[in-house]
């Protein structure tokens, strides 16, 4: 919290992609259009899931381990686009109003950090608007917004590049056959 | 000498022995009771020592003495390099001090911090503060790997169930469980204004008990902060303590402005130092005027005073505030039972000076 040193002064030459953090501009437009668009894509995710998780007897026919590839490809490809995807493989967008917890350089999962610049933007990175700042504007326009103040648990880096979509399909399809039998 | 603290916050014994458990208190530190016996409590920060020697925390800490209820250890604040606040805790436990251990989450995983959380338990730290921190790139070793394995909310909730469900976050068994009052940060000075209290709701239901907060220079935009979190009923569940602090001079706030993240200080702050004839002086009396109307403002418990580099301050702006009415903190001095006896001795040394016309009579006597 107490002031620090001035920070060491970067050439200004700084090859693209050399840092784990780093991002093109252009990327954050699509970023920040789902976020204005996260009712929309609440809405849609909503469905999908529901097909994903009717569709229960085709990935345990194939297999759930086999159809992970695949899966994963499409789930990468897609949500990198609408989202700037990290594939943590345990998705939290539906708690953070569609804005990726993972692009905030802190990964911070529960909420913004103290160092939100006035304009909104990140601290460590100044051009980029504050991946929470965002998340809480996401979660305001959506219908289950609420969610945004769960405590959320840490990250589980065992489950890095791996389709969250099939996860929660499995958890959700096990989930129906408990409550199927107790009922 | 100064009249002596309460008594309650006596350490039976050595110094760096804890107090005994109270009835609904989580650690046996002297900062939880004061906090929950409804005083006005007064922490600051220590600035780490960039040395290996002990005398140098020592001295440190002693400017404190008698003025503060807890003494904060930074971890590496600032992503710059310093004595680790592990070490410091531990020296400081040593002399009979309350530390504040901050955890930041930036240079440790979870393997690291939750063998950290029972060493310093261990040490007899009783009071944790969980922190992001700061990014890399704000320091001195931009270089360096960000860890964040932890956010503040996951390491708030990890060190809650290690010490009240006594297992580490894989669920193995503890057989000691760390007693510690969690603390946690705020920072009601930056973007998303609205989500502030929301965000202090969070760390409340992960296991925060105290909060501290960034400095505060604006005291109408405190006012509006926990005006939500009375409404909310924060207050009540947690006790919340304002970051405050001198500014040394307009160039320094102009600098700490651009360069230290997540510190708002506003132009009519500035404004008023620069037009001051003694900068250093109109610093201080703003962060005296500032503490003043914290102290009254209703569900805030606490200052927090971070005099960076102007450490020696920190006695004259918390006496000249008043906002200890009246209260002596634990310092370090004699033991009550030590004092009668040490009274006693006086006595007998006393009595021993009037014993050469006592022995005369005795030798006299011995004589016939």
């Amino acid at each position: 919290m107490a002031a620090a040193k001035p920070a060491a002064t970067n050439t200004a030459y700084k090859p693209e992609g050399v840092s784990g953090i780093h991002r093109a501009r252009s990327r954050y437009t699509i970023r920040l259009w789902s976020v204005r668009n996260a009712r929309l894509l609440e809405w849609f995710y909503a469905r999908f899931a529901d097909t994903l998780l009717g569709l229960h007897w085709f990935w345990q026919a194939v297999g759930y381990k086999r159809a992970e590839r695949p899966v994963k490809a499409v789930e990468k490809f897609t949500k990198s686009i609408l989202f700037d995807c990290r594939m943590c493989g345990q998705c939290a967008l539906s708690s953070t109003g569609m804005s990726c917890p993972m692009n905030c350089p802190k990964s911070l999962r529960n909420g913004p950090c103290g160092g939100v610049r006035d304009n909104g933007n990140c601290e460590v990175e100044p051009d980029m608007p504050c991946v929470w700042v965002q998340a809480w504007r996401g979660s305001q326009r959506m219908k289950t917004g609420d969610k945004i103040l769960n405590v959320q648990k840490p990250v589980d880096n065992s489950l890095r590049n791996t389709s969250s979509w099939l996860r929660v399909t499995a958890q959700a399809a096990a989930d129906r056959d408990k409550a199927g039998t107790g009922a | 000498m100064s009249p002596a603290s309460n008594p309650d916050d006596e350490i039976p014994g050595h110094p760096e022995a804890l107090l005994p458990e109270l009835p609904g208190h989580s650690s046996r530190g002297r900062l939880e009771r004061v906090l929950r016996r409804g005083e006005f409590a007064v922490t600051a920060e220590l600035n780490p020592p960039d040395s290996a020697d002990p005398e140098e925390v020592y001295e440190r800490a002693a400017v404190f003495e008698g003025w503060v209820d807890g003494i904060n250890a930074t971890d590496g604040s600032g992503a710059n390099c310093h004595m680790s606040s592990v070490g410091i805790c531990a020296l400081l436990t040593r002399m009979g001090y309350a530390p504040i251990m901050q955890i930041s989450c930036r240079d440790r995983n979870r393997i690291a911090i939750q063998g950290d959380v029972l060493g310093a338990s261990a040490m007899g730290v009783a009071n944790i503060l969980c922190l992001t921190g700061d990014g890399v790139q704000a320091g001195d070793q931009p270089g360096a790997k960000p860890v964040f394995d932890f956010d503040c909310m996951s390491l708030l909730e990890t060190v809650r169930s290690m010490r009240d469900e006594s297992k580490f976050l894989s669920g193995r068994k503890l057989t000691t469980p760390p007693k510690v009052f969690l603390g946690a940060a705020i920072n009601p000075f930056a973007p998303p204004y609205d989500f502030r209290p929301y965000r202090l709701m969070k760390k409340i239901a992960a296991g925060a008990q105290f909060v501290q907060s960034q400095y505060c220079f604006d005291v109408p935009m405190l006012k509006a902060y926990m005006d939500k979190v009375r409404d909310l009923g924060l207050d009540e569940k947690c006790f919340i303590m304002v970051g405050v602090g001198p500014l040394a001079s307009a160039r320094t706030a102009k600098w700490i402005r651009s360069n230290v993240p997540g510190i708002h200080i506003p132009d009519s702050v500035i404004a008023r130092i620069e037009g001051a004839e003694n900068q250093k002086k109109e610093g201080e009396k703003i962060c005296i005027e500032i503490m003043q109307e914290v102290k009254e403002m209703p569900g805030v418990s606490g200052v927090h005073v971070m005099a960076y580099r102007q450490e020696e301050l920190v006695a004259e702006i918390v006496e000249e505030s008043g906002v200890l009415k009246g209260r002596h903190p634990w310092r370090k001095e004699a033991r009550k039972d030590d004092a009668v006896v040490a009274e006693r001795l006086v006595e007998i040394l006393n009595e021993a000076d009037a014993l050469p016309e006592s022995m005369e009579q005795l030798s006299e006597s011995a004589g016939d």
